[in-house]
């Protein structure tokens, strides 16, 4: 995020695009309340009827994948009635007129067609995200899991740019992060292109910091494979070993069987967690791993806070620490790793990472610190992009709309869409076997529309199979209107409905995520 | 902005303009005993717990409700504010079971407290008590109306911090109870089970399920951390007892206050789990068997070292965990690249 949590609360206008916002964040969820009862405007871009729909003060029912045809005619009406932020644009911005040509054919009518949202709607939203002193958007996994989820984000950024409402409190471009540590791990290099604090692996004198603090000749210079490409790579044999820690890919990737295919594969598979996931049930090694409540250490949440997590209790059994672990498996293999604790460890993370420099334990005990934090004592910042952005001036980067891979057809008619559930959790491996959770939502359905289901003499309750191209899933169908008319939605937490058997594998040519959001199905009655 | 100055128990203290004596005996670290009060939460100014005497006033009146002025003089303990917190609690008292020796509150209850505070040891007024069904119906809270003094921290939670207002007040005079429309249960309710109200129950109408079948209240060690779920950041205390975590209860997180989810407040469980995996483990003709952790270690070492060395570092990738740590992240890539000498290292940011 660019700018902090309770930001929202303060915002005069919440534009919320691919965010089921209250189930799946429910405490940033309170903020966007918070705000509408303050009297702000909310606007939902989403094919579903989620409860923040609902709360909306206007619903933007878009046609699955087509956030670009939104975002352009929102852009495309804010230029032609001149109501963008010129001294911003002029001051902070460049590229501005091939943005202004490029959108320019995404005229309401023309978005209409794309997205199903009437022209006067959209022209109405534009003048209001443009006309707020202070409107921020938030954005989840409905931006990004698309063939275009990178060019999505640019589409957001340029709108942002466009009226000015980056760089200032109750404002900016705010992705909410999925993962208690989804940021932190991206931060600490967890990519195969990137080292601590987004450093580049192609960069030389990176590698010469890193490699003489790491005691070595040097290091790596070849960006690495993302997930999706190291599976591949696995199933036609080119990757040979793998070492999975705290990863369930099995359930959370695309195309399930392909990647259960791809593990097999492997000469050798060494996984590391707290329960026997259904990825770990593939290795030949399985090593076993303390949970939060029984180590130190420190969470980056999405607005760049750093947190700590505290030892509650002596790990279980004989788990220990990932951190213990992978320090033996390196001393094991030549390489000898030892720290007294992860305080030392984030001492050598904050020599080596200019945005994390000024976080250490003892300050942490103060409270959590938003980096760039560069110095001991620089007090964090809430705010990314005030005066000026990393790279100097704010680059618009005109994008175009794409239609998702996967489009319905005769055989399979339907758009089937995944997401989370309110009680539960990713891969379920923890909410599946908390003694509550599970018992008050024990069981997935599949959420179709009423008139899909006449079409094909359902009742609510009826068992169904739903099948794509690459798989099918059994559960039961529940008739509600929170889907559209051709969308079917379902979440990927339940491992025996295995969403993701399903799933399109296509991805992001730029990031290389998957298009989870949209793939095309079939629905029948089983029974 | 403009400044009064008046006189709390004879020490003068000056606060800004529109503040209330509560919050001014806040300033000075004089102690006023509340029930339905609540700082994040609109004021009731129902449970009358708070009353100070204000000279010239012609009656007490409640200091969390009362605009401090200049040159106002007010007591906190005198005769009349004892007498009518003692009368109040007896009232409270008359209809509430005094069943601490068993409630899983006690320890954690404000009535308690003031009762002990006044040395008030029942009511001292005969009449009809409650007799409602213990609400047990949901695996995340138990409602013992029986206990409820209706001072609404619930019912404000509810719609001003989940914005939910899944409870309210039903009914009128003796039988008000705070209950969600059509006096259903919770669980036949919209309720999300957040648990928010529990956080601001001041005594034992609301509990956590888990946590109060399995501690009292001064029996748990609270260790601050933060929450392994969504990427919001909230931090909370998870409650220790004998080396095990028997539950979640609010702090003043950075990011949430005292807020928290379902999943952060009730989903703690996994962590004692019997699928817990407690041994290495290692997989001979295609099952599973235990092993020791030099073992595994030593088997992890040697197969990667000889792909390494058989098909090159590229023949090796790794995922990371956007679960663990920040400190267990960077040592992943610090094996990854350092040990295994490739950047085939990802995680499920995408996913």
């Amino acid at each position: 995020m660019t700018n902090p949590i309770k930001d929202v609360a303060g915002a005069d206008f919440i534009l919320a695009i691919g965010t089921n916002t209250t189930e799946s964040h429910p405490i940033i969820g309170l903020q966007v309340k918070k705000a509408v009862r303050g009297g702000s405007t909310l606007v939902v871009a989403d094919p579903r009827k989620t409860e923040v729909a609902e709360l909306a003060h206007t619903h933007l029912q878009i046609k699955s994948g087509s956030d670009i045809a939104l975002l352009n005619g929102l852009a495309g009406v804010i230029i032609s009635e001149g109501l963008y932020n010129k001294e911003f644009v002029k001051e902070r911005t460049e590229d501005f007129e091939v943005f202004r040509a490029a959108v320019e054919k995404y005229t309401p009518e023309y978005v209409e067609e794309l997205t199903g949202i009437p022209a006067d709607k959209l022209r109405e939203v534009a003048r209001g995200y443009a006309g707020a002193e202070n409107a921020t958007i938030l954005y989840t996994m409905g931006i990004t899991q698309h063939i275009c989820g990178t060019h999505n984000v640019f589409a957001v950024a340029n709108l942002a740019m466009l009226c000015g409402h980056i760089g200032k409190p109750y404002s900016g471009v705010n992705p909410l992060r999925g993962q208690n540590n989804v940021q932190g791990a991206c931060d600490m290099g967890a990519l195969p292109a990137v080292l601590t604090g987004y450093q580049g692996v192609g960069l030389d004198d990176v590698r010469a910091k890193f490699a003489s603090a790491w005691g070595l000749e040097s290091l790596p210079a070849k960006p690495g494979l993302t997930v999706g490409e190291m599976l591949e790579g696995a199933s036609r044999g080119q990757i040979k070993g793998m070492y999975i820690m705290g990863e369930n890919p099995v359930l959370s990737d695309p195309d399930a069987g392909h990647v259960i295919h791809a593990l097999e594969k492997l000469d050798f598979l060494v996984v590391q967690d707290i329960f026997l996931s259904e990825t770990a049930q593939l290795a030949d090694v399985v090593l076993p791993a303390a949970s939060f409540a029984e180590k130190d250490g420190t969470f980056s949440n999405t607005e760049r806070r750093v947190q700590r997590v505290r030892k509650a209790i002596e790990p279980v059994g004989e788990a220990r620490p990932d951190w213990r672990i992978i320090c033996d498996v390196a001393t094991a293999m030549g390489y000898p790793m030892s720290y007294e604790s992860p305080a030392e460890i984030m001492r050598e993370i904050a020599s080596l990472t200019p945005s994390y420099a000024g976080i250490s334990y003892p300050r942490l005990e103060q409270g959590g610190i938003q980096w760039p934090c560069p110095t001991a004592d620089h007090p964090g910042t809430p705010v990314l992009h005030v005066g000026k952005f990393s790279r100097g001036l704010g680059k618009f980067s005109p994008v175009e709309y794409v239609p998702p891979a996967e489009l319905p057809d005769q055989q399979y008619p339907l758009v089937l869409s995944t997401g989370r559930r309110h009680f539960h959790y990713h891969t379920g491996t923890m909410t599946m076997r908390t003694g509550a959770l599970e018992v008050h939502y024990g069981t997935e359905y599949l959420e179709i529309n009423a008139s899909d289901a006449a079409k094909m003499g359902l009742a609510e309750g009826d068992r169904v199979r739903v099948s794509s191209r690459r798989g099918s899933v059994e559960l039961s169908a529940r008739i509600t209107d929170v889907v559209p008319e051709g969308l079917v939605f379902t979440s990927f937490h339940f491992p025996e409905v295995a969403i993701n058997k399903l799933t399109n594998p296509a991805r992001d040519g730029i990031s290389k995520i998957p298009e989870l959001k949209v793939c095309a199905v079939k629905v029948e009655k089983t029974a | 902005m403009a400044e009064v100055t008046l006189t709390i128990n004879g020490r003068q203290v000056t606060v800004p303009q529109g503040s209330t004596v509560l919050e001014a005996a806040k300033k000075l670290d004089i102690f006023i005993p509340t029930l339905c009060y609540d700082p994040e939460l609109t004021i009731d100014g129902s449970c009358r717990m708070c009353v100070v005497e204000i000279k010239g006033a012609r009656a007490l009146m409640i200091s969390c409700a009362t605009a401090a002025t200049g040159g106002m003089v007010v007591e906190t303990e005198s005769p009349a504010v004892v007498e009518a917190r003692k009368t109040i609690l007896e009232l409270l008292l008359a209809n509430h079971p005094m069943d601490c020796l068993t409630c899983a509150r006690s320890g954690d209850c404000r009535l308690q407290d003031y009762a002990y505070r006044y040395g008030v040891k029942e009511g001292g007024f005969k009449g009809a008590v409650h007799q409602y069904q213990i609400e047990d119906d949901n695996p995340f809270i138990v409602r013992d109306m029986n206990k409820c003094i209706l001072c609404g921290k619930c019912v404000r939670a509810c719609a001003q911090i989940q914005g939910k207002s899944v409870v309210d007040y039903s009914y009128r005079g003796f039988n008000t109870k705070v209950a969600p429309a059509m006096d259903t249960t919770l669980a036949g309710s919209d309720c999300v089970f957040c648990g928010n109200c529990v956080a601001v129950c001041p005594v034992g109408a609301l509990q956590e399920k888990g946590l109060r079948a399995k501690a009292r209240t001064w029996e748990v060690e609270k260790v601050r951390t933060t929450c392994p779920y969504c990427g919001t950041g909230c931090n909370f205390d998870l409650n220790v007892k004998d080396g095990k975590v028997v539950g979640v209860t609010s702090c003043d997180g950075d990011v949430n206050g005292r807020a928290l989810c379902v999943k952060g407040r009730f989903g703690y469980g996994f962590i004692h789990h019997p699928d817990r995996l407690k041994k290495p483990l290692i997989k001979k003709d295609g099952r599973f068997v235990e092993a020791s952790w030099e073992q595994a270690i030593n088997l992890v070492a040697e197969k990667l070292g000889a792909i390494k060395s058989g098909f090159g570092p590229e023949a090796l990738a790794v995922l990371s965990s956007a679960r663990c740590t920040n400190e267990e992240n960077y040592l992943f890539s610090k094996f990854t690249r350092a040990v295994l000498g490739t950047n085939n290292i990802d995680h499920c940011a995408r996913l």
